[in-house]
């Protein structure tokens, strides 16, 4: 027989405005196995929660029913309660009379009826209920930052000085991100190299941080607390130990116009090469596609000129296993392929570039030095056509969503150019102007105020070339859509910033979700951004939405915090409310037979196989278990299990059938 | 092989030459295009601005007596009926109420499956495989290709090549043996039917097209719609007035252009039609090869994704 205590709460008004509370604990008093009943004010205040305690002492209860609001809300604060007057947490359950009765229903006898079932029926779940022990799981105190833009930086830069190791994986051969291609950055104009090499250099200088360049991940197993991720170093050809850096063999390579990735296609590289000159690491890669010896079988020269011996054509990708307890996704993003728009003539006119080449035009270590050239025929053009919208914004062609950072970096590429071409006139074509951010309108203001930017607010139709000229054709819809005709020398379109490709398969490897973009989903798009649904991995900055550079480093400040929390604990506790497979006496040992159809549903890898053994070491049966570590407690296992061997710790099958009965024995 | 064809009013007027070497070109490659017994009036511009049933009756009344002669492919080579065709056959299948309303008024059996091509799908279809082995006089000329507005529009319902750069028509040219200039009025308006109303709107936006295409040194304009070859072919008085420049280029429909290079003559294939005198000078084939097409526009649904 069941000692159960029911605690009625009137919320202030809420519930006992339209809910007749003192009714719902009289009649819950009624019923079989309660043994005590009462209603209060707040139940959640420190007297009723001291009143709940007391309770359960006098009357020896073994089970609280809290008829209060959700248990999303409250139900922690009573369970904590419960165990503190000694009843073990998980056999206090919450009714929720508030957001499921009194706030959706008016008042009424019917309400208070629906909230005495809603009572009743938790009762008698709460007799199926069993004691639960919360899960403990060790944690290896050690993060994995995949991508070594500002974001992984900042992140990475964090955890390490919390005093945690962390392992950073960047797929090229330097770290720095897009952000080390910016010329200078909005609101302040300063310049990103300036303030993000030195952020690089500490990475490589920090005694906790391990840096793998031109490295990939591969595979990632095991949970929270205890991933093991498998990464792929991809051959660099090069001793990196003996390597000085001196970069002799960068400038007699014989290969000299591969096109630049890092100046976007707007200068050229040798075979072997460092990214850029304030790369980190400062020591050369051989790109093994474009390198004569390897195409050619001979060539070598890099070998012969390299004072310390340190190329290494023989070299192979080394596989590393590295054990880590938290995984922080920081792979950014990429831009749109502007072949979305073929009347724009990104790709047939030389002069229509995307805004990330503007940036190597402006940037002072660009392939210009800093000067405005355009690149057919390295002319300082005087009239430069910005097109926003690029791509963003467009369902049709483009992608549906705002890309965020755009309006603001065609406000600063004006800006830029009209500091560097006085006589110069940029016009910039905008559907709106999104300039929300500290300092971010007023720097917008100043584009067309004092720099006398000729913002025009319509699209663009079409972009074609005529007599050296490009004839940009759009309409000013804020003068009544007139036809607007600009002959201009260079175009600069702001392509939308999209997901990093390959952004899916890596979702795929660290089994995390993603959204119909590619981008990585956050658990909760408000209260938990940057977490995401699998537990003890997080995500910082582009890679989960477009997000300019404050953003991102605030970001991963956040996913920082998330780690260093995570570690401050040698062990983890989770809740208990987990899947389990059945265990019986032998020879049966489990009703599970094997079939592992929850393996090929789990979506959280959880489901693991175990084999029972006889005392002669033969396999005799093989059961499916759940890894406690991983299991999220979402049940898919459990509805597809053919022999109901698999249940959920406080919500099992018995319980909910329970609760189901209570409502029609009515 | 059995095609039906839907001449449309201007194929029996003022484009009796598009007709004729449409009918011609399908004629070398064995293809018999039969013409819609008792077909009327495709509704053109002037009824969906009036009535939106009867925009839709007089279409689907063509598709039904198509459907009655086991026709499963209709030819449109005007591009307006082509559009209106096209666009009646995705209304009635996206709203079934509307389709039995419609199927009450023309009083015939209507299930909506006939196939709707334009000049080019069919040229696509029925005769690209085997175009350039019977090419025997290259046309060698530099060709600006013009597609104008309805062709290739609206994208959602025809679903037919890119909408602002397309280059179907260009493909086509290269097989010909043609050299298919890049230019930038593809697409632009010719003026349409704004051609009586509004004659100097004509001669400007037509004339712009005519001048870009003659400033990047084409020979030959071609194009698939009897609007656009009036206003550029019959309108040229006004247009070289416009432009205070004369401009002798003839614009040719893309049927004829095959129609040449397959050995078809001048008079076959109507071009004596034209106000434009059509002038091609014989001109020595550069290569042998047939001009290379380029596989990526080669399939320019796969460009759009």
């Amino acid at each position: 027989m069941s000692r159960i205590g029911v605690f009625v709460c009137h919320c202030g008004e809420n519930i006992s405005a339209t809910v007749n509370c003192e009714k719902v604990a009289q009649i819950s008093k009624e019923l079989k196995g309660v043994e005590f009943s009462t209603d209060y004010k707040y139940m959640c205040s420190d007297p009723g929660q001291t009143m709940l305690k007391e309770a359960i002492k006098e009357h020896k209860l073994d089970g609280v029913v809290v008829a209060a609001c959700s248990p999303r809300m409250h139900e922690p604060t009573f369970r904590k309660a419960c165990s503190e007057a000694g009843l073990n947490p998980y056999l206090c359950e919450m009714s929720n009379i508030r957001e499921h009765c009194s706030w959706v229903h008016p008042k009424d006898d019917l309400t208070t009826e629906k909230a005495e079932d809603l009572v009743r029926v938790m009762v008698e779940k709460v007799k199926k209920n069993k004691a639960l022990n919360s899960i403990k799981v060790p944690v290896t105190k050690t993060a994995l930052v995949i991508g070594g833009g500002v974001a992984g930086i900042q992140a990475a830069l964090d955890i390490a000085n919390c005093g945690h190791k962390v392992v950073m994986v960047e797929k090229q051969p330097s770290i720095g991100g897009h952000m080390s291609q910016l010329s200078e950055t909005f609101p302040t104009l300063d310049c990103s190299q300036c303030i993000l090499t030195p952020r690089m250099v500490e990475i490589a200088q920090h005694p906790n941080i391990t840096l793998y360049t031109y490295a990939e991940v591969e595979k990632v197993d095991g949970f929270i607390g205890n991933f093991k991720i498998t990464v792929r170093k991809k051959s660099k050809s090069l001793d990196e130990h003996l390597c000085t850096g001196c970069g002799l063999c960068t400038t007699k390579c014989p290969q000299k116009k591969i096109p630049n990735e890092f100046e976007r296609g707007l200068g050229f590289r040798p075979a072997i090469y460092v990214p850029f000159p304030q790369a980190v690491p400062n020591k050369p890669v051989i790109d093994r596609e474009n390198c004569t010896y390897y195409i050619k079988g001979k060539c070598k020269v890099c070998e012969i000129v390299c004072p310390t011996k340190a190329i290494r054509f023989d070299q192979e990708d080394e596989l590393v296993e590295i054990e880590a307890g938290a995984i922080v996704l920081a792979t950014g993003f990429d831009v749109l392929k502007s072949d979305f728009f073929p009347e724009y003539g990104y790709g047939k006119y030389k002069d229509v570039i995307d805004g990330l080449q503007f940036e190597r035009l402006a940037s002072a270590s660009g392939p210009t030095m800093g000067e405005i050239r355009r690149p057919s025929d390295g002319q300082i053009p005087k009239k430069i056509v910005f097109v926003a919208c690029a791509g963003s914004r467009d369902p049709a062609k483009g992608i549906e969503y705002c890309s965020k950072i755009c309006c603001m970096y065609t406000a600063k590429h004006a800006m830029l150019y009209k500091h560097k071409v006085h006589d110069g006139t940029p016009y910039v074509f905008y559907m709106d102007i999104r300039a929300g951010g500290k300092m971010y309108e007023e720097f917008v203001r100043r584009a067309i105020v004092e720099d006398e930017t000729q913002y025009i607010r319509g699209r663009v139709s079409t972009i074609y070339e005529k007599n050296g000229k490009l004839i940009v054709k759009g309409a000013d819809t804020l003068m009544g859509a007139e036809p607007v005709e600009i002959e201009a020398d260079m175009v600069v379109l702001a392509t939308a910033g999209v997901a990093n490709h390959g952004a899916e398969a890596l979702a795929q490897t660290v089994h995390v979700s993603y959204d119909a973009y590619k981008f990585f989903a956050e658990a909760h798009p408000k209260l938990k951004p940057v977490e995401t649904n699998t537990a003890g991995i997080f995500l910082a900055g582009a890679c989960q939405a477009p997000k300019d550079i404050p953003e991102s480093v605030a970001a991963a400040s956040g996913a920082a915090v998330k780690v260093a929390a995570l570690f401050s604990n040698d062990e983890l506790t989770r809740e208990p409310l987990i899947a389990v497979v059945n265990r019986q006496a032998p020879p049966v040992f489990s009703s599970c037979v094997g079939c592992f159809l929850c393996q090929s549903v789990c979506p959280y890898q959880a489901i693991e196989r175990e084999e029972i053994k006889n005392r002669n070491g033969e396999v005799i049966k093989t059961l499916a278990k759940v890894n406690e570590g991983l299991c999220q407690g979402c049940g898919t296992c459990v509805a597809l299990c053919r022999t109901k061997a698999i249940d959920i710790h406080g919500y099992s099958n018995q319980q909910v059938y329970t609760e189901v009965m209570a409502l029609l024995n009515d | 092989m059995k095609i039906g064809f839907y001449p449309g009013c201007s194929m029996k007027g003022g484009a009796r030459e598009y007709q004729e070497s449409v009918v011609a070109l399908a004629k070398v490659f064995d293809i018999e295009l039969v013409e819609i017994p008792d077909w009327n009036c495709c509704g053109a511009t002037a009824a969906h601005n009036l009535n939106k049933e009867l925009s839709l009756s007089l279409p689907a009344r063509i598709m039904a007596l198509a459907e009655k002669e086991g026709i499963t492919d209709i030819v449109v080579p005007c591009a307006a009926c082509y559009n209106r065709l096209s666009v009646t056959k995705h209304e009635l299948a996206e709203d079934a109420s509307l389709c039995s309303k419609v199927t009450g008024i023309i009083d015939l059996k209507y299930s909506g499956k006939t196939n709707i091509l334009n000049i080019i799908q069919f040229i696509d279809k029925y005769i690209t495989d085997k175009l350039e082995e019977k090419v025997v006089k290259p046309f060698n000329y530099n060709t600006a290709c013009y597609y104008g507005c309805l062709l290739v529009r609206p994208h959602a319902i025809l679903n037919f090549d890119r909408v602002e750069d397309p280059q179907s028509m260009d493909v086509l040219v290269k097989k010909s043996g043609g050299n298919a200039i890049d230019w930038a009025f593809k697409t632009e308006c010719c003026g349409a039917g704004m051609s009586v109303s509004r004659t100097d709107t004509v001669a400007r936006l037509s004339g712009d097209i005519l001048k870009d295409a003659s400033d990047r040194k084409a020979e030959v304009m071609v194009v698939a719609c009897p609007m656009c070859h009036s206003n550029l072919d019959m309108r040229r008085p006004e247009i070289n007035k416009y432009l205070d420049e004369k401009i002798s280029m003839p614009v040719l429909y893309i049927s004829q252009v095959l129609g040449l290079a397959v050995g078809l003559d001048a008079k076959t294939l109507g071009l004596n039609r034209h106000m434009t005198e059509v002038i091609l000078p014989d001109k020595p084939v550069k290569n042998a090869e047939p001009a290379e097409v380029s596989k990526k526009v080669a399939n320019p649904e796969k460009m759009e994704a």
